[in-house]
């Protein structure tokens, strides 16, 4: 039931629903045919409307198309009268062209005076044969004569600069000068200009010193002359491209003859710096100098400007080779005078002064750093940033013959025979040099032959990698030279030494009276003395040079008897004897002795040895000895006084020589001599000349 | 063919005339007493074959004392030496003393030079520091000193040697002293010029180039031979350096001056050709037709090398050194030279060389 009440309630809603809905719409309904009846009046009414413009359209179409009939024939007219107007407009520029022209010349507009004329020139030169016309061109050229000629004027005045300038004839051009004149005036005026920045260039040369520094120096000439040459050469080429070969060959010449000028400006200015030592800037100096002329390089190349800067470059550098091995000579020269001085300091102070292996050792390290400084002064010109390391002088020729032939192997040579000079301007009067000095001077010429030459070449070498094939001076020959050297050093050493001890020796034998001396007591101080210098000698040399070989010598050299005079031997002749138990005739055993020894060289060449020195020292002495004892006359102590002092010296000499026997032989030979010279001849009694000795 | 050779020979001091037989390569010895001391120094007589001087040393009370004396030797000894060829004792003789030079002068006299060219009557004696000028008058008995001179200077300056020019009229002498060379005008006993340092050492010897005027040759302690002409002083014509030690003697040969003869203490004797400051210097003309083959070997020879300076030949005869060369004055080609242990060598010129000069 419920249910069924239920359900009728809810008919009943959904009626009353459907009640509502149907009234609500119904409404819209009637309003939708309301308007579908108003649609159908406005259609109608507009269709009306179309008609009517349709027949009106077609009116003023036909009103429109006689309009425009009418309207052609004034067209055409038009365009004919615009078409005059455009040429009156001509003919009147034509004619006022003369007043223009003038006001434009007048206000100094030349550009565009320029262009009228240029516009106008074509048309007068066509209808000249007008009268009109000839007028107006006749007027016209005389203006442009006066055109010409105030730009002419100006361009004469100059000074207003290259760019102006190069207007100016550029206008010129256009008005139809004669381009060949121009040319020559534009050079003309170019060479002005640039002349004065040359002379200015050359009064900072000026005849005193104080100019800005080289690298100013050649910057400022870059950037005036050359700059400015650059710009009228790029001027000149932009004006007068059409001039051709000739006007080329003008440049050309132009250019040779202004870079001569600056060049020898330059080249002066370079001279100046030839004396001065800093290389770094020079270098960079003609760096910037050859840059700045590589640049016009295409530009004038005829004109060869770029070969003249090389050769500059190249001949500076030369220059500077010359300089450096000058300054090694002179720093070679500087060593010698110090040591010179060290040398001769220790002696006044009267204390031990620097030792010669010291002093070899500072002079050899001095020398060896002033090459090094000079190898690296003058590397700067093959760097590889400087313009100028990879032309083929700088590769080639600068490297093995300035460098490495020019200035190394000039050094050497030069060191060599500055040495040499002193073995041949000493010999006379020996004194000059100190004789330290020579054998200094030989063990560096000995150490330079073994080791310095080839290191300092190899360095050189390296430094610079020689890539010319020139023959080079090869490292043996001068060793050779070297080692020749010192040999003659060390040679010349041992004769001036032996001549001092000789000097002495002979004084000592000329200066007695060997006739009423008394009997000895002692060794003469003469032959202390002796042995004392020739001590001092083996230990100078023994600081430079090696021990050297000796012969073999018997154990007992020092106990060695001093030859025995026996009176029994016939004739009163006395005679040295290595057996005195033979009892024949001395003179001949003497004779036979000499037959078998060998001849002595007196004044031998010397190995390089402490031993061969002292050896030739020694036998230039004992020589001396013997032809000094050979001119005197001695009495029966003078002979005895000779024997002391032959036996003293022998006790001492004997260690310092290569072969002992060769002081034997010398001194047994004096004593000899002695003993002819002598009209008493009682020798001494061995033991006697011993005990004397050794007492001594 | 005739030198004149002092040898001391124990107290007895001689002078030994020795006589070369050219053609039979003979030696003749005559012996002549010299009385008065040793002999340090002897000079013939340029005119007079028998007269010589001598330098010679006395020792009077353990002093010496070097003299000069003029001496004329016996008359007899050219026959007497061609008789008794080796037997010194039987045939001495005595010189017999014409005058003293410079009893009166003192000093020691180092060297005694004649006039070249004259008729043997003036004579120089170098004593200590002063150069002596003799006039010997009266067959040569007496001296009398025509001029003098002293060298005047710091030290002991002393003579060691002197040569009498033969060109200028014999108006030149030059003398050594230590390393200086002087020349001096005989008229005005003045000198006319001075080398100095002619040699690093001691000056030895000069001599006068025969042929050239201005030309002399010295030799001294440095082992040197050195040319001068005398109008240059300030640099030697030449130098040679051949010599291992003093050089104590240089004689030019006395018509080919070309031919330097020098002896040193290294016991050497050196002949050189100095042919490019000789008289000479071209040599002689080769004249070309008819030579023999063995004169077209010298002459190819000669042409082959060109003419220069060389030593001809080192002689080393001696054992000892040598203190004494001298030229022939008979043969050109012949010299001597003479050694400390007394030994007296007898030379030739190389026969090619000789060839080579003539032709």
């Amino acid at each position: 039931m419920d249910s069924e009440t239920d359900m009728v309630r809810q008919i009943r809603a959904l009626d009353s629903d459907m009640q509502t809905l149907v009234y609500e719409n119904y409404n819209k309904f009637i309003s939708a045919t309301d308007t579908i009846r108003k649609m159908k009046n406005d259609f109608r009414k507009m269709e009306d409307e179309m008609d009517r413009l349709a027949t009106n359209m077609a009116v003023i179409t036909d009103f429109s198309a006689r309009i425009s009939a009418t309207l052609q024939d004034h067209h055409e007219r038009i365009t004919k009268l615009a078409g005059v107007h455009a040429l009156l407009r001509k003919l009147q520029f034509l004619f006022e062209l003369p007043s223009r022209l003038t006001k434009c010349v007048e206000l100094g507009a030349y550009g565009q005076a320029v262009r009228y004329q240029g516009r106008a020139r074509a048309v007068l030169q066509q209808y000249q044969h007008l009268p009109s016309f000839r007028a107006i061109q006749d007027d016209c050229q005389v203006i442009t004569a006066r055109l010409a000629q105030q730009l002419r004027q100006r361009f004469r005045e100059g000074g207003s600069g290259a760019p102006e300038q190069a207007e100016c004839v550029e206008l010129l051009l256009a008005l139809g000068e004669p381009a060949e004149e121009l040319c020559e005036e534009f050079l003309v005026h170019a060479r002005g200009r640039l002349e004065e920045e040359l002379s200015a260039l050359e009064k900072e040369l000026g005849p005193s010193p104080p100019a800005p520094d080289v690298l100013e120096f050649t910057d400022r000439g870059g950037s005036g002359f050359v700059g400015g040459l650059c710009q009228v050469a790029a001027a000149y080429q932009e004006l007068f491209e059409a001039q051709g070969p000739r006007g080329g060959e003008k440049l050309a010449a132009f250019a040779q003859e202004l870079g001569g000028c600056y060049f020898e400006l330059v080249e002066r200015r370079l001279a100046q710096e030839q004396g001065g030592g800093d290389n770094s800037l020079l270098v960079r100096a003609l760096d910037r100098f050859h840059r700045r002329l590589r640049a016009p390089g295409p530009l004038l190349a005829a004109a060869g400007l770029t070969e003249s800067a090389t050769e500059i470059v190249e001949r500076v550098a030369r220059e500077r080779l010359g300089y450096h091995l000058q300054g090694l000579q002179t720093a070679f020269l500087g060593c010698l005078t110090d040591v010179r001085q060290a040398l001769a300091a220790p002696r006044l102070a009267g204390k031990e002064g620097p030792s010669l292996a010291e002093l070899l050792a500072s002079v050899a390290s001095s020398i060896q750093s002033h090459i090094k400084a000079s190898l690296a002064a003058v590397h700067l010109f093959t760097a590889k940033e400087v313009s100028f390391s990879n032309k083929p002088y700088f590769r080639g020729e600068f490297c093995s013959q300035g460098v490495r032939e020019g200035l190394i192997v000039g050094f050497i040579r030069s060191m060599c025979q500055t040495a040499q000079s002193f073995c041949d301007s000493a010999g006379e009067k020996g004194g000059a040099t100190p004789p330290a000095l020579l054998l200094l001077l030989s063990r560096l010429c000995l150490d330079y032959e073994t080791a310095t030459i080839s290191y300092i070449l190899t360095l050189t070498d390296e430094q610079f990698l020689v890539q010319d094939q020139s023959p080079v001076t090869p490292v043996s020959t001068l060793c050779a030279e070297a080692r020749e050297t010192a040999r003659r050093l060390l040679t010349h050493y041992v004769k001036v030494q032996g001549l001092v001890i000789s000097q002495m020796l002979r004084k000592s034998v000329e200066t007695r009276d060997w006739l009423s001396t008394l009997e000895p007591r002692n060794v003469r101080a003469v032959m202390k003395r002796v042995v004392e210098d020739t001590t001092a000698i083996d230990v100078q040399v023994g600081l430079l040079y090696e021990e050297g070989v000796r012969k073999a010598q018997s154990s007992d050299s020092s106990k060695r008897t001093f030859s025995v005079y026996s009176s029994s031997r016939q004739q009163g002749r006395y005679a040295p004897s290595y057996t005195p138990s033979a009892p024949m005739d001395t003179n001949l055993l003497s004779n036979i002795q000499k037959l078998f020894s060998e001849r002595i060289d007196v004044f031998s060449p010397v190995e390089f040895n402490k031993v061969s020195v002292l050896t030739g020292i020694i036998k230039i002495s004992l020589k001396t000895l013997l032809e000094c004892v050979r001119l005197r006359t001695f009495g029966r102590f003078g002979l005895q006084q000779v024997q002391v002092d032959c036996h003293f010296l022998q006790l001492y000499l004997w260690r310092f020589v290569a072969d002992e026997e060769l002081v034997h032989l010398l001194l047994d030979e004096v004593v000899a001599s002695a003993a002819l010279r002598c009209p008493d001849p009682v020798p001494m009694e061995p033991s006697v000349v011993e005990v004397i000795c050794e007492r001594g | 063919m005739e030198d004149d050779a002092p040898v001391i020979y124990g107290l007895e001091f001689q002078i030994h005339i020795i006589d070369f037989d050219d053609e039979n390569n003979i030696i003749n010895k005559n012996v002549l007493l010299h009385q008065a001391g040793e002999i340090w120094h002897i000079s013939a007589s340029p005119s007079d074959k028998g007269v010589l001087a001598t330098c010679y040393n006395k020792t009077p009370d353990s002093r010496v004392l070097a003299c000069a004396a003029v001496w004329r030797m016996p008359e007899e000894l050219e026959s007497v030496g061609h008789e008794s060829p080796d037997d010194s004792a039987s045939t001495t003789q005595t010189l017999e003393l014409l005058c003293q030079l410079g009893s009166a002068a003192p000093g020691n006299v180092a060297c005694v030079t004649w006039e070249p060219m004259g008729d043997g009557k003036k004579v120089i004696s170098l004593a200590d520091n002063h150069i002596l000028l003799w006039d010997l008058q009266e067959s040569s008995n007496q001296a009398v000193l025509a001029g003098s001179a002293s060298l005047e200077g710091k030290g002991q300056l002393r003579f060691t040697s002197g040569r009498w020019s033969p060109h200028h009229n014999c108006t030149q002498v030059a003398t050594a002293n230590d390393t200086t060379l002087r020349g001096w005008d005989t008229r005005s006993m003045s000198q006319i010029y001075c080398i100095e340092n002619a040699h690093g050492q001691l000056v030895r010897d000069l001599d006068f180039n025969p042929n050239k005027q201005y030309y002399l040759a010295s030799c001294g302690d440095d082992c040197k031979v050195k040319f001068w002409d005398t109008r240059n002083v300030t640099e030697p014509v030449r130098t040679l350096e051949e010599h291992s030690h003093w050089v104590w003697s240089v004689r030019y040969n006395h018509s080919h001056d070309q031919l330097v003869l020098t002896g040193s203490s290294d016991s050497r004797v050196i002949l050189s050709n100095m042919v490019s400051i000789s008289s000479e210097p071209f040599g002689h003309l080769v004249d070309d037709d008819d030579v023999s083959d063995q004169e077209e070997h010298h002459a190819e020879e000669k042409s082959k090398e060109p003419l220069q300076d060389n030593v001809i030949a080192t002689y080393e005869e001696h054992e000892d050194s040598v203190y004494a060369v001298d030229w022939s004055s008979a043969d050109p080609w012949l010299f001597a030279s003479l050694s400390y242990d007394g030994r007296l060598v007898i030379n030739r010129v190389p026969r090619a060389l000789k060839y080579h000069i003539l032709l």
